[in-house]
């Protein structure tokens, strides 16, 4: 594969997107992980779909579309989860296949030969273009900066956001802007592993990280470079065994998750006395 | 527009006509209470009565459908910087990944919302002041989950505690605490309300006669508001029963004697 990476443009984007859309995942997962928002991160990646449709509907970029759908719907569901009576489980079981809806009627629209969509479903790390990496860079760049100048107030905004509110801190403007970037990160891993499956990208990393870490910055740090090895173990995979690079992503993060929470359990049995619990209880 | 009450003290606290509904529950109808400054008042009452819900109007949590929250003279959202909030410890996700210290230092946010903020060296001191204060300065650096009940409260007292309050709020400080620790609380709220006012939402009523000033009795409006004794007449207004206090194994100065005839619930 080493050798493939000197002589293949393809191989080196697919190299540099593993790590960008690592770094989006890395920070984002935990975000998401620990604020709970996991279904509400699937929803709007469903609603990018859409996006990708009116794009070649317009004739303009697809992940533009994606972009300004993910946005927008980022935006519209941390709303309806703020104002709405409505539980939130339910408006995503709405939003999750409105996005797909209207993303295949735009395509049934859009003039000429319907295009394929697999690549935007289940991603392919071996065919992002030069733009894509762009896209992805600019995005990450985003993300980073914004994370980092408001870290402290993500840090309260996660633990305790009443205990934020009544220090005068402005949570309304922290959940909006959390939901932006989920939305921004979608796209950035879109090209990589699809929309279908990037819950796992974001989910497994801090999952894992989690088990052997009880520090919020480490667990992001840690995350990103999971997620950089789960996507170079599933191309190596996808590049050997000729299969979709997504697919292989998502069950080696996925088998890696059950291994390291397997190996956890011995690591305890073995050291810990017999009776005493290994995870932290939540009773007193 | 600190209000004078007629023993000359001033109110911390001055609610009016205070009714909070939440969609057609309502929470708080009509009411009336005036909290004088220095005070170490108890807002007891049942479940749902609303206790949780006053003490999130004052802390401008909950958004009153009518009538009027003063706290020292401000709303209680200019009075942020001068309230300090403990929450319920089921409030809180244990499985966090956050320290004792980190936890505490987020009361020095209060007020501050700039860039790339980071705590400094004054907020690092004011945190291990309070850290030691509150005996659990050898827990700095454990992760939250790793902590005891009691140790958990005391961790959500030094938070609202950095905050360097002039009114210290605290919902069921004691759920979930052993007898020991949660006197040993009362102790530390009884030593710091010598500089603060301390406003606390219990079902406790061990600690109604031994350690506070007065309390208010609450079920949806405020029906009693004066001094700490519990009279088992007022114990059924306020429960339908007296249940609560005698499970709790109070101490007998708590109860009055009670006639064991009417009792039956």
């Amino acid at each position: 594969m080493l050798e493939a990476i000197m002589h293949y443009t393809f191989m080196q984007h697919a190299l540099l997107a593993a790590l960008f859309s690592s770094i989006a995942c890395g920070i984002m997962g935990t975000i998401i992980i620990e604020k709970r928002l996991v279904m509400m991160s699937g929803g709007i990646a469903h609603t990018a779909f859409g996006g990708i449709g009116l794009g070649y509907y317009l004739g303009i970029e697809p992940m533009t579309g994606a972009l300004g759908f993910s946005s927008l719907s980022s935006l519209g569901i941390a709303y309806l989860k703020r104002n709405s009576r409505t539980n939130t489980d339910v408006l995503m079981g709405m939003f999750w296949p409105l996005g797909m809806a209207l993303g295949i009627l735009f395509i049934s629209f859009a003039p000429g030969y319907p295009p394929d969509m697999t690549s935007y479903l289940f991603g392919d790390i071996l065919t992002v273009s030069g733009p894509d990496l762009i896209y992805m860079l600019v995005l990450d760049a985003i993300i980073v900066v914004t994370v980092a100048a408001f870290f402290d107030l993500i840090t309260v905004y996660l633990f305790d956001e009443e205990f934020g509110t009544a220090l005068g801190l402005n949570m309304t403007f922290m959940d909006y802007l959390t939901f932006l970037l989920i939305g921004l990160t979608v796209v950035v891993i879109i090209r990589v592993i699809g929309i279908i499956l990037i819950l796992a990208l974001l989910c497994v990393p801090p999952a894992v990280a989690r088990m052997h870490t009880n520090n919020l910055k480490k667990m992001m740090l840690m995350s990103i470079l999971l997620g950089v090895v789960f996507c170079l173990l599933g191309l190596w995979v996808s590049y050997r065994l000729q299969v979709a690079s997504g697919a292989a992503i998502v069950i080696i993060a996925v088998l890696a998750y059950f291994g390291s929470v397997g190996l956890e359990r011995m690591v305890a049995g073995k050291t810990r006395p017999a009776g005493v619990r290994q995870s932290t209880p939540g009773n007193l | 527009m600190l209000s004078q009450n007629s023993d000359g003290s001033q109110s911390a606290i001055v609610i009016q006509n205070l009714t909070v509904q939440y969609g057609n529950i309502l929470a708080l109808q009509d009411v009336d209470l005036q909290i004088a400054s220095g005070d170490f008042v108890g807002i007891i009452g049942p479940n749902g009565s609303g206790k949780t819900s006053l003490l999130k109007s004052i802390l401008g949590l909950v958004k009153p459908k009518s009538g009027h929250v003063s706290v020292l003279g401000m709303s209680p959202q200019e009075a942020r910087s001068q309230m300090g909030y403990v929450p319920q410890t089921t409030n809180i996700d244990r499985e966090f990944p956050i320290t004792v210290r980190e936890a505490v230092l987020m009361g020095r946010l209060v007020g501050r919302t700039g860039l790339f903020h980071r705590y400094d060296q004054a907020d690092h001191t004011v945190v291990a002041h309070y850290l030691r204060r509150l005996e659990i300065n050898e827990l700095t650096d454990r992760q939250i989950g790793q902590l005891s009940g009691g140790q958990l409260k005391r961790v959500l007292i030094a938070r609202a505690l950095v905050v360097e309050p002039r009114i210290l709020l605290l919902d069921e400080p004691t759920a979930g605490v052993d007898a020991h620790s949660s006197s040993e609380i009362y102790e530390l709220l009884r030593d710091l309300n010598q500089s603060m006012t301390i406003v606390i939402v219990t079902h406790d009523t061990m600690a109604v006669s031994s350690y506070l000033k007065s309390i208010a009795c609450i079920n949806q409006n405020i029906f009693y508001h004066g001094g700490p004794n519990l009279s088992s007449d007022l114990i059924m207004k306020v429960y339908g029963c007296p249940v609560e206090l005698i499970a709790h194994g109070v101490p007998h100065r708590v109860l009055e004697q009670h006639d064991q005839g009417d009792l039956r619930c």
